[in-house]
């Protein structure tokens, strides 16, 4: 496990040279942000296992839709999601690649496909709202809270949920 | 180090830990025949081994402590304190010679003679001379932190002497599991980089790579290897409880094992421990006689239970035979009756071997008196999902009055098994070579190749296989993939249970050892993959699972409708009677070449009919007929009486009244086959064709036979009905004549209807219990046994079939029968016979709820 954590923050390091904001704040507050359709989206740091580039994926027939297929992250299957197809938005143009972030649930490993990864910032909890109860109920299942960055808002995923298909 | 002697020093050495402890046992108990037997067994495999190494030291200390252990072991001289202390003095020598082996790779250099004079005087019955007791070893010095122990003391056998530890260490298997998964990256990196070399790389890379790709195999060659345990580990234990079961039933038991040293995974010899276990007491107990029985029988007074293992193509075998009585097909066959696993005709219809697998049923035993050992069949359920949770297949063979034999087939490790890599729409599955029986290769007609190729029969594509018709699945379709469905890829010719069925793949690569590794949880629903894993390429690929396929194609596995292995019942048998049940049919020629096939029980009689005899009235042929006028129908349209022959063969349908006679050209003859009607070449007048002897044979409609000639025994035309009819709905019906049960059962099978007939009520329950599910019932009420009122009752008193529309088909058809039978339960009343009424009602009730329609 450690080889591992340290291989995440090697991956990080050279994803975001210089943009690691997050050396004070605990590290439970830390969330890597990503966009899906241009919402901007947050999953806790603590989380994500790996970020990788666009792989090449197996598909899985008669799997639910959101599940794009499995791809081998150095000997481990990875089962990945299609995030945009799970907060039920459109699929992704073919010609945009995409990145995969990678998180831990139960011991298995799953990649959420989401178009573009941003930085790792603190999001302390003073920032956080609670859900709008307007909010469509596929994303109410999937978000935990909204926080409020000074510009825009940031969804911050339950990923344990999100990951909750075909149950 | 030579492999040979490298495996003969860790057995040797797996040997020589368990003898001390034996030896102190042998000591308390000097009777203890079993623990001799070991002791001898042990040090004679040493010497024989050593004989065909060239090791000869050792070999004379092994062969003079074994002629002292074979003079205790005959009985001629009983063991002695003394004795003991000689033998274990000889297993210090082998230990200290064993050593010097394993450091050298050559046997020490040593003086025996003391011991070996020790060991021929007490053979010879004479105690020991005490100053020879000591044996002078000189072992050459080793780097080893290890003293071989040069000199032994005549020590108390107690005390284990100090000489060479096992060279074993314990390691908890995640630590080999880490390791195995490191190797597996490893592996993958290799192959990466070969493929970047391969691609024009930097020359200097090409030696060293090629190197560690080397270390690289031997590496996970190794690791692999440390999971490997010779099956005899599971195996230990079993002399003693044989030797005990023995003593316990009176019976006289040799156990004879081979290929104890064959090699399989550790995982999955601790699951198989148990079972085999299982099954050796279960031969003991019940296969094998009493001595007394035995002689009777005039069979050698000592049964004997054989275990064997061997390696066979990625898997090992094990087999557990004995030479008893044998399995009773007879108590068996009477068992399945009295527990309603089966009809009778479905009884009929089983080969001995299918009838045997009941014994793998839960709760079946056939043993009159289940004693405390255990009861035949007993836990064999448990045996057989034990072995089926690890990939394997367990089958039965049995001779009555000559025993009864297991055959095991399992893989040689849970983690890597050995798969076939197919490719349908694009993309690449494996398989698991286990349930894969053979390939073929499809002939490419628009490419003039004449090999074989899949033919339809409706929609359902099947496969001449030798003999036999093979249902075929296209994983295409299966799995909703793109592609169209190919005529000229490949056919895997897979087995489940007993039921053999073709999976059409566009291409097949190679076989690879795969690492199976189970998929994630939110895809765990997906029933026709056992796993994934990753290629040597890097890929991902999903692994099939055969016994989901078959599942999911509707295919029989092992359970309520077993097919028989012949003539399975494939799925798209939809107007077929219940599968597996055979039906006696009228083979006969009319018209062209096909044959014609007519289930016996509706033909009356076959009679000839001479031509003089024949009248016409209206255009239509009459025959004079036991007093009254019968309409004769031709079957062949083209049909001239001036041309008949001479007699004239006709099969008579129906009594009486409503008889009538169909005219054929020639009678071929009786079958008593499985009928799976296949909807090809259904035509007015034929419910479809099926194999028949091996020959395509179309079934006559005998309904729309019997319209043709104004005898309205189910109301009007046939066709109107078939379109009428639902999807394939499955239908029961319980009717206990045979004759009406064969109309009934193609009528509505030519409606388009999944039909299954059974004789009773009580067999129809069997049926439900079974876990067997219908869309409708239909029912006689008068029945011999349960009649249809109580069977309706029973049936809506609960249980899976409670809301299923049930309908009665009865004679009797008086308002206040028809009172009765709604209050029974029937959703439905219908006259007897009345083909139209009936369909109708049937239609009625699949559409409507259950509510409306009573």
């Amino acid at each position: 496990m450690g080889a591992r954590t340290m291989q995440r923050q090697d991956t990080l390091a050279t994803l975001a040279p210089g943009r690691v904001v997050a050396t004070e704040a605990s590290a439970a507050e830390v969330y890597l942000t990503l966009t899906v359709a241009d919402t901007l989206c947050g999953v806790p740091v603590l989380a994500v296992r790996d970020v990788l580039t666009a792989q090449a994926i197996t598909r899985i027939p008669l799997a639910p839709p959101e599940v794009a297929g499995s791809l081998n992250l150095r000997g481990r299957i990875v089962t990945a999601v299609h995030l945009r197809s799970r907060l039920g938005l459109a699929p992704r143009p073919a010609a945009e690649a995409g990145m995969n972030v990678v998180v831990e649930r139960e011991g298995e490993l799953y990649s959420l496909l989401v178009d573009a990864v941003g930085d790792v910032v603190p999001l302390p909890p003073e920032g956080r709202a609670a859900k709008p109860p307007t909010l469509d109920p596929l994303w109410r299942e999937v978000a935990a809270d909204v926080h409020r960055l000074e510009d825009r808002l940031v969804i911050l995923l339950d990923v344990e949920r999100a990951l909750a298909i075909g149950a | 180090m030579d492999d040979l002697l490298a495996d003969f020093l860790t057995e040797t050495q797996e040997g020589l830990l368990s003898l001390d402890a034996a030896l102190v046992r042998l000591e308390r108990a000097p009777g203890d025949t079993a623990t001799l037997g070991e002791v001898f067994r042990v040090v004679h495999t040493i010497k024989g081994t050593c004989g065909f190494l060239g090791l000869a030291r050792l070999e004379a200390v092994a062969h003079a402590g074994e002629n002292l252990l074979g003079r205790w072991r005959d009985g001629s001289l009983p063991v002695t304190p003394d004795g003991i202390t000689c033998i274990l003095r000889t297993i210090d020598a082998i230990r200290a010679i064993v050593a010097g082996l394993e450091r050298t790779g050559a046997e020490p250099e040593g003086d025996d003679r003391a011991l070996i004079a020790g060991l021929d005087a007490a053979a010879a019955g004479k105690a020991p001379e005490p100053e020879h007791a000591a044996t002078r070893l000189a072992v050459a010095p080793a780097p080893s932190t290890e003293a071989p122990a040069t000199a032994v003391e005549a020590a108390a056998p107690a005390e284990a002497p100090a000489g060479v530890a096992p060279q074993t260490i314990r390691v908890t298997v995640e630590v080999l599991e880490d390791l195995m998964t490191l190797v597996s990256e490893l592996v993958l990196t290799r192959n990466q980089l070969l493929q970047l070399s391969r691609r024009g790389g930097d020359p200097a890379f090409t030696a060293p790579l090629q190197r560690l790709s080397q270390i690289t195999s031997e590496l996970q060659e190794g690791v692999m290897k440390t999971r490997m345990q010779p099956i005899g580990n599971a195996w230990a234990k079993l002399p003693r409880l044989v030797r005990d079961l023995g003593v316990e039933l009176g019976k006289k038991i040799d156990l004879v094992m081979r290929g104890a040293e064959t090699e399989l995974d550790r995982q999955v010899l601790e699951l198989i421990r148990d079972p085999l276990t299982h099954m050796v007491r279960n031969s003991a107990d019940h296969g094998l006689e009493t001595p007394e029985i035995r002689r009777a029988a005039g069979k050698p007074e000592t049964g004997r239970i054989t275990l064997n293992a061997f390696h066979q193509g990625g898997h090992i075998v094990i087999e557990i035979g004995d030479d008893g009585r044998g399995l009773d097909v007879e108590r068996i066959r009477q068992k399945v009756l009295a527990q309603r696993l089966a009809t009778e005709a479905e009884l009929a219809a089983m080969g001995e071997r299918e009838l045997l697998r009941f014994i793998f049923r839960p709760g079946f035993s056939t043993a009159a008196a289940v004693t405390a050992v255990s009861g035949r069949g007993v836990g064999m359920d448990v045996v057989k999902t034990n072995m089926e949770r690890i990939g394997g297949m367990i089958e039965v063979a049995s001779a009555l009055g000559r025993g009864a034999t297991f055959t095991v087939k399992i893989p040689l490790t849970l983690a890597i098994v050995s798969a076939l890599i197919v490719e349908s729409g694009t993309e690449r599955f494996a398989i698991p070579q286990i349930g894969v029986v053979e390939l073929v290769r499809l002939g490419n007609r628009a490419q003039g190749e004449n090999g074989p190729r899949i033919e339809h029969i409706k929609d359902a594509p099947v496969l001449r296989l030798r003999d036999r018709l093979l249902p075929l699945v296209g994983l295409n379709r299966l799995l909703a993939l793109e592609g169209e469905a190919t005529e000229e890829g490949f056919v895997v010719v897979s087995q489940v249970g007993a039921q053999l069925f073709g999976l059409i793949v566009d291409r097949v690569f190679d076989t690879e050892e795969i690492v199976v590794k189970p998929v994630a949880p939110i895809l765990r629903h997906l029933t026709l993959f056992s796993g994934n894993t990753i290629l040597g390429d890097g890929s991902v690929i999903m692994i099939l699972d055969l016994n989901g396929i078959a599942r999911a194609a509707g295919l029989g596995t092992e359970g309520a409708e077993e097919a028989s292995p012949r003539d399975a019942s494939p799925a798209w048998a939809q107007a077929g009677t219940d599968p597996g049940s055979r039906t006696a049919l009228l083979l006969f020629r009319a018209g062209d070449a096909t044959p014609k096939a007519v289930p016996l029980g509706l033909v009356a009689r076959i009679e000839t009919v001479e031509r003089e005899r024949i009248e016409t009235a209206g255009g239509r042929p009459l025959v004079q007929y036991r007093g009254r006028l019968m309409p004769l129908v031709p079957l062949d349209p083209g049909w001239d009486l001036s041309v008949a022959p001479a007699q004239q063969p006709v099969l008579v349908f129906g009594e009486d009244e409503r008889g009538l006679g169909l005219v054929v050209d020639e009678i071929l003859d009786v079958a008593d086959e499985a009928l799976s009607v296949g909807p090809a070449g259904a035509r007015p007048g034929f419910l479809g064709s099926a194999v028949l002897s091996g020959k395509v044979t179309e079934v006559i409609d005998t309904a729309w036979w019997l319209a043709q000639a104004g005898q309205d025994w189910f109301g009007a035309d046939a066709s109107g009905a078939r379109a009428a009819g639902g999807a394939s709905a499955r239908i029961l019906v319980v009717e206990d004549s045979a004759f009406f049960r064969n109309l009934v059962v193609p009528a509505l099978g030519a409606a388009g209807y999944a039909v299954s007939a059974v004789p009773s009520a009580e067999a129809a329950l069997a049926l439900r219990e079974a876990g067997a599910m219908f869309e409708a019932v239909v029912s006689d009420i008068a029945m011999p046994g349960m009649d249809g009122l109580a069977f309706a009752r029973e049936v809506r008193a609960g249980g899976p079939w409670r809301d299923l529309p049930l309908l009665a088909l009865s004679g009797n058809a008086a308002p206040e029968d028809v009172l009765r039978g709604r209050d029974a339960g029937f959703s439905d009343y219908v006259a007897k016979y009345d083909r139209d009424a009936l369909l109708r009602s049937i239609a009625l009730c699949l559409t409507q709820p259950l509510a409306e329609a009573a």
